[in-house]
């Protein structure tokens, strides 16, 4: 936005007079990259609108993945099944936040009794950023509860939650580690220099610019994570994949992952450009 | 043979090295009450590792410093409270850029000295006040020229209430039009009798204001005196060449 916008304020202000070479040797550029960006485009579309259903299995594609009948029967049943999947979201994200955090506070302790807690925060970290997640909702799920627990500790809502809780946990905590890196070691000589202990400096100093820092790459992993909520169904929740799922069994028919697919996107779309926005003024503001 | 010192602080014979590099090759210094000292030299001549040697960022390898009497170099020594009788002030500000200049100053008072915000709005006001700087108690740093920096930041070490003040090359990151203004802060600090020790590359403030001018070279104090004798009349080759290539 700002750097085209910036070579026509000198247009702009001289607009009543004609435009110097330059503006004109970029004006003509211009005109000449839309048009070319114009032509690709429609070519490309063409092609898939035109090209595409000439394919021999156009039309049972077409019946199968996108049938308007189904889609409108199956879409609000989706979007409620949807529901909880931005509930098991919503109880998850909060506790990943913290305890990621947690983690990467574990990672930084320099007193020499808590080095077990230094050791576990760096396996933690190890170990659940080096296994699937599907894997671990797989033991977990399936694990935890056949332990014969009562109603309702062998929920599949617990311990699936448990799984993404603990997976994410440890890319979260890498992220807030890194953030904490990022902080010049002037600002920690800074507080050091004013008699403020180590906790004080961490608490005060360090973590209010390091979690700022890291809000981007943080909204990544939560976008990603949303994504992944997905993974319970294979351990028995209904939500959105399964119930789409249920609706392909019920009517033969795959447009309810369609469907599933489009709500998805209707919420990681809006959140990843806001991600990248976040990201791209930060580095902006760092120049 | 170490006399025992009287001065305010006392540095003797202070060694430092980073791996194979030594910086502080055996430094001998003493600051009285009330004293401005200005550590002159090129780049790299280790005034600025001195300073942070006697704030104790940096451990000293070798030697003693002595506050009031008391070697605070001691290993094994908590740093916390000498840094508090200690203040210094960096180059680059090193402003907490996530608070307003209010905050950055009340951060240590409070937490260190546990003393309320409300207690400390009228003390922390009156320094404001007095550096020219009432106006901008709640502006963020990046809404401050970097002379207002230098001063917040000035302000902030003084609120801990410090026995003596480091200065480290603090206009050298100044545009030239804002050196003055900081200056002045110095100027007022001397007055008010406050210790103080600065490194610089302002040769006309230490000439105007310094008690004593100590050159630096090669991790040695090469030469020390009053500014008048070290300016006008340098005895070494040395200090005679860096006269002649700043001043």
């Amino acid at each position: 936005m700002a750097d085209t916008s910036l070579p026509q304020t000198p247009a702009s202000e001289s607009a009543s007079a004609a435009p110097t070479r330059r503006e004109a040797y970029e004006a003509r550029l211009r005109r000449r990259s839309i048009a070319v960006a114009a032509v690709s485009s429609v070519g490309v579309l063409a092609f898939i609108l035109f090209l595409v259903p000439l394919a021999p299995g156009w039309n049972a594609v077409q019946r199968s993945f996108f049938n308007g009948d189904i889609f409108a029967r199956t879409f609000p049943g989706l979007i409620n099944a949807f529901l909880l999947n931005v509930a098991i979201f919503a109880w998850c994200a909060p506790i990943i936040a913290f305890l990621g955090l947690a983690i990467a506070l574990c990672r930084d302790v320099r007193a020499p009794i808590l080095f077990p807690l230094r050791m576990f925060g760096a396996a933690y970290t190890d170990v659940f950023r080096g296994v699937p997640v599907i894997l671990v909702i797989y033991l977990i799920g399936f694990g935890v509860p056949g332990l014969g627990l009562p109603r309702p500790w062998n929920s599949p809502y617990i311990w699936g939650s448990l799984a993404l809780v603990l997976v994410y946990s440890a890319y979260v905590a890498e992220v807030f580690r890194s953030g904490i890196e990022s902080i010049h070691e002037s600002q920690r000589a800074a507080a050091a220099s004013l008699g403020l202990s180590g906790s004080d400096t961490m608490r005060f100093v360090v973590l209010p610019q390091a979690i700022r820092n890291v809000v981007p790459a943080n909204m990544n992993l939560f976008i990603a994570l949303q994504k992944d909520v997905a993974l319970l169904s294979f351990i028995g929740p209904v939500e959105i994949f399964r119930q789409a799922g249920v609706y392909k069994s019920l009517f033969a028919n795959f447009t309810p992952y369609v469907g599933a697919a489009l709500i998805f996107l209707a919420i990681t779309i809006p959140a990843t450009r806001y991600a990248d926005y976040l990201l791209h003024r930060q580095a902006r503001r760092r120049t | 043979m170490t006399s025992e010192p009287t001065a305010k602080l006392a540095l003797r014979g202070v060694r430092k090295s980073f791996g194979t590099n030594e910086v502080c090759r055996g430094i001998d210094l003493d600051v009285a009450e009330g004293q401005m000292v200005c550590l002159i030299g090129a780049s790299g001549s280790g005034k600025s590792t001195l300073l942070r040697c006697i704030n104790l960022l940096e451990p000293i390898d070798d030697g003693a410093i002595h506050l009031d009497g008391v070697d605070i170099a001691e290993p094994g020594l908590d740093p916390q409270p000498i840094r508090q009788r200690i203040g210094i002030v960096f180059q680059s500000y090193n402003l907490f850029p996530h608070m307003t200049a209010a905050e950055n100053v009340m951060l240590a008072p409070h937490r260190v000295h546990g003393r309320s915000k409300s207690d400390l709005k009228t003390p922390v006001t009156d320094l404001f006040e007095r550096f020219g700087l009432g106006g901008h108690r709640e502006h963020y740093p990046d809404q401050l020229s970097g002379g207002q920096q230098q001063r917040v930041a000035i302000i902030r070490a003084l609120a801990m209430e410090p026995e003596i003040m480091l200065f480290d090359e603090i206009t050298s990151a100044l545009d030239p039009e804002l050196v003055a203004e900081v200056l002045d802060v110095l100027r007022q600090l001397h007055r008010d009798g406050m210790t103080m020790i600065l490194a610089t590359h302002e040769m006309g403030f230490a000439r105007e204001l310094a008690d004593k001018v100590c050159f630096l070279d090669g991790g040695h104090i090469l030469e020390e005196g009053s500014p008048s004798e070290l300016f006008s009349n340098p005895k070494q080759d040395r200090t005679k060449a860096f006269l002649s290539r700043v001043l």
